[in-house]
């Protein structure tokens, strides 16, 4: 396990199966032209570099904290939501 | 949903829950939604409660709400790799009958709080997503869409509470995409102890705290800030930078805050703590010039959603209530006079901001978001220069105090050179004025 696994880890998830609210609109722009910062930036690597050059996207350890959003504004190639009511993260602490 | 509410508030958050028992206390029909399974479920915070702002609305809240520590020690650390240099104060002033700031836990306090929402008659509706706003024809706001079957509810008013992303804003215009230069992302983690531990540690009381905020070589260059504040039982600690200086490259959040707790002066506080939760969080750090419109016809928006936030002497979640407050305020004052929530009337809001703390305190530090983009050397040299001072004069090695100084002299110069110096100094009081 990674170091940012071991912290996910700890939290608490309500996943919505099957039901990711941020998706990459187009993968093909991700390979071109695109420095890929949402795979270093994001603070639960929910973005990682693929072998075929683009990036996969897994949503279950999204802190929800926009990041992603924000720094893929120019490429506009994030639809992101908020997850339905009650689903994703819970912070017990927050 | 057929009943038509006085006001629908959006998020229930410091900001949201102000608003929201404020409202409510006054009689008005009020409706807070929010999207996690219970209040406070995708809050984060550092956290410091600053009282006076609490207290203006609900006076005898130490007697109820969960507060962990008083702060009676704030330190501030300017850290190089291997050494700290700092600054602290401490008093037993802050030891009287009503202090001025406690360390919280966000989950707990915002659940605590939206208690009292419902408690003035609020109805308070959680695992509900507020996916847009209703408008009429003229495009004056008159409710919400909800991701609930047949959700759309109907209000005079909507308070828009939703946070600093502030989907909803966005989303109908009222405001342009977060700016990655004027927003910070900070990760954070809850480091659990025993009391007596904490206490030892940090040469505390029982009930005392202390809050660190840091500075220094870790951000390598970015404009960035770390924390460590003392809660009951636990140790809240986290780092953040700005996302546009995330974006450049070389540092990630995570790798950040765990370079943090590394360090030689930060890892003894930490020692034999049991990580129990990670989180990040982002913070509109715009300041002044950042600040969106904040009320139209039907809608005001208030706390993080209006990017209310004092980065300097990092102040949000006061700033958060009092504006929640003064919206409540203004919705309480039109719905009495018979006046509708038109665009021309709700300008009211914006006034009582000018006129409170919140907008004179951010137009006095407006120059600063841009100082420290020109500036981000700050961040590393000082710091670096600061210590090798110290060390060059506290060690003992032979050299006399003479020639000490002059090497510490020679070294600022030789970094920044004389305008260099000066300009810094100029630049930042100007910025601080």
């Amino acid at each position: 396990m990674s170091k940012v696994e071991e912290k996910l880890f700890q939290n608490r998830y309500l996943l919505d199966e099957g039901n990711p609210h941020i998706r990459i609109k187009n993968p093909e722009l991700c390979k071109a032209s695109c420095a890929q910062p949402c795979t270093f930036c994001c603070p639960a690597a929910c973005y990682v570099k693929n072998e075929a050059g683009g990036v996969d996207l897994t949503t279950d350890g999204c802190l929800e904290c926009g990041t992603c959003r924000i720094i893929c504004s120019g490429n506009n190639n994030l639809e992101w939501d908020y997850p339905r009511g009650g689903f994703g993260i819970s912070f017990k602490f927050g | 949903m057929t009943e038509r509410f006085d006001a629908i508030v959006v998020g229930a958050g410091p900001a949201g829950s102000a608003a929201a028992y404020v409202m409510a206390k006054a009689g008005l029909s009020v409706l807070m939604l929010e999207r996690g399974e219970y209040p406070g479920a995708k809050n984060v915070q550092g956290a410091i409660l600053y009282s006076d702002a609490l207290e203006r609305i609900i006076p005898e809240f130490r007697d109820e709400a969960p507060l962990e520590r008083h702060i009676v020690e704030q330190r501030v650390w300017m850290l190089t790799d291997k050494s700290h240099i700092g600054f602290d104060y401490r008093s037993d002033e802050f030891n009287d009958a009503k202090p001025d700031r406690y360390s919280i836990i966000r989950a707990q306090f915002d659940r605590w709080f939206c208690t009292k929402v419902k408690q003035a008659g609020a109805l308070v509706i959680c695992d509900t997503v507020v996916r847009t706003l209703l408008k009429d024809e003229k495009g004056q706001v008159i409710g919400v869409k909800t991701d609930r079957e047949g959700g759309d509810i109907f209000a005079n008013v909507v308070i828009l509470a939703d946070g600093v992303n502030s989907t909803l804003a966005r989303d109908a215009g009222f405001r342009k995409e977060l700016d990655g230069d004027n927003t910070a992302l900070v990760a954070k983690e809850m480091h659990f102890l025993r009391p007596e531990v904490i206490q030892n540690r940090f040469n505390i009381g029982e009930k005392e705290g202390v809050a660190f905020e840091l500075v220094g070589t870790l951000t390598r260059g970015k404009i960035g800030m770390g924390f460590i504040y003392t809660n009951l039982e636990s140790v809240s600690i986290g780092i953040g930078c700005m996302v546009g200086d995330f974006e450049k490259g070389g540092l990630t959040p995570y790798g950040l805050l765990d370079e943090l707790k590394a360090h030689p002066s930060v890892k003894p506080l930490l020692a034999g703590s049991e990580m129990k939760e990670y989180s990040a969080h982002l913070i509109p750090e715009g300041g002044y010039k950042a600040i969106p419109k904040v009320y139209g016809n039907g809608w005001m928006v208030v706390g993080d959603s209006a990017g209310l936030v004092n980065s300097i002497h990092r102040e949000g979640s006061n700033m958060a209530m009092t504006s929640g407050q003064l919206a409540a305020e203004t919705v309480i004052a039109l719905k009495k006079e018979g006046k509708s929530f038109t665009e021309q009337n709700l300008a009211r809001y914006r006034s009582a901001l000018d006129d409170s703390y919140i907008i004179k305190d951010l137009k006095k530090y407006q120059g600063m978001p841009g100082f420290l983009h020109g500036n981000r050397h700050v961040f590393t040299v000082y710091p670096e220069l600061m210590s090798q001072a110290a060390s060059t004069m506290l060690r003992v090695d032979g050299i006399d105090k003479k020639s000490k100084e002059k090497q510490v002299t020679k070294s600022f110069r030789q970094k920044r050179g004389l305008f260099g110096l000066v300009g810094d100094a100029i630049k930042f009081a100007r910025a601080f004025r």
